[in-house]
């Protein structure tokens, strides 16, 4: 026990350091250099944000990220500094446009092929039940049962 | 019928999307500059750190821009399929110190030979960036206005040369 607790604090402790300690003087722009660190794509390895990244470039658009702001840049124009260069590919959030347009639909799009199958399912299953209880056990109809009951009780009258 | 023609197409679909996604190139990313001018810089040369370089001065020149560094071992791969095509003389060829140090730069072209025309120096990254440079090597072609027409990611190969690169050169060289 003692020593899965301890497995367990190793794997959380490493989370908590960042790559990097950059501090802008301004809170406010300090905290669009940690949201838009978060929402770059290291290139070189791609899943992994310029924050989360140790490759060198990603500690060089760090840099440019921070300089950037610096020169009193606002977040939508570093944003633009980065796709203008590396493509909508940098973002982890696209913006929504034509190209990426599959990107945001696309999951609402199978949502919702999935609802409508299972609403189809469900319901087929509600008519079968439906028709099975309007039956008897051998699947046919209550009438026909009736007179097949009848013919083997009495014999064919005719 | 129905119920097996439409698990059936849906199956196909997703067969077929699994194909592509197979075939596709994640760490291809799609150069936005195709057709867009080639990013001013103003970069020291190698061998001639006093003298700067822009891509002003290739202007009415086909050019090749080649992102390279003596620490990367894809450019050592990729090293005499530059100089091969440096000895045909079909384009001005550029080389791009990237993060590099100059004298390990300068030790690798010496054993190795060099195919640049002029290398200039990038030892801080920022010109990389400005080309969008992510993986080294890669490789702009740029047109005589100054336009990046093409631009190849990691090592170019024997076949690269002969099947895109020097079709290509000729196309642009053809162009006023």
């Amino acid at each position: 026990m003692k020593r899965l607790l301890f497995i367990f604090l190793l794997m959380m402790s490493g989370s908590g350091y960042a790559v990097d300690t950059r501090q802008l003087s301004d809170p406010e722009q300090q905290e669009t250099y940690e949201t838009l660190t978060k929402e770059l794509r290291c290139l070189v390895c791609q899943n992994q944000t310029i924050a989360d990244s140790n490759a060198e470039l990603a500690g060089d658009l760090r840099r440019q990220v921070y300089e950037m702001l610096q020169q009193g840049k606002s977040r939508e124009e570093i944003v633009q500094f980065m796709t203008d260069r590396y493509g909508d590919f940098v973002l982890y959030k696209p913006a929504f446009k034509g190209k990426t347009s599959v990107l945001w639909i696309a999951p609402v799009v199978f949502l919702l092929m999935g609802l409508i199958t299972v609403f189809f399912v469900i319901r087929r299953k509600k008519v079968a039940a439906n028709l099975h209880s309007q039956t008897g056990a051998l699947g046919m109809d209550v009438e026909k049962q009736k007179k097949i009951r009848n013919l083997l009780e009495k014999g064919d009258p005719s | 019928m129905l119920k097996f023609i439409i698990p059936l197409i849906l199956f196909i679909i997703l067969a077929v999307f699994l194909a592509l996604g197979l075939n596709l190139k994640p760490s291809e990313i799609p150069s936005p500059f195709i057709n867009k001018p080639a990013p001013v810089f103003s970069a020291p040369k190698l061998n001639a750190p006093e003298e700067k370089l822009s891509p002003a001065d290739l202007k009415g020149k086909v050019w090749l821009f080649n992102v390279w560094a003596s620490w990367c071992v894809s450019c050592r791969a990729e090293h005499p399929v530059l100089n091969e095509l440096a000895k045909q003389n079909a384009a001005v060829i550029v080389g791009l110190n990237y993060k590099d140090e100059p004298n390990d730069a300068k030790n690798w072209l010496e054993t190795l030979g060099n195919p640049y025309n002029v290398s200039i120096m990038d030892q801080d990254g920022r010109i990389g960036i400005d080309y969008g440079v992510y993986g080294v090597p890669e490789t702009f072609v740029i047109d005589k206005k100054g336009l990046i027409r093409y631009k190849h990611t990691g090592p170019v190969t024997a076949e690269d040369v002969q099947q895109t690169f020097l079709p290509l050169i000729a196309k642009l060289q053809a162009e006023p």
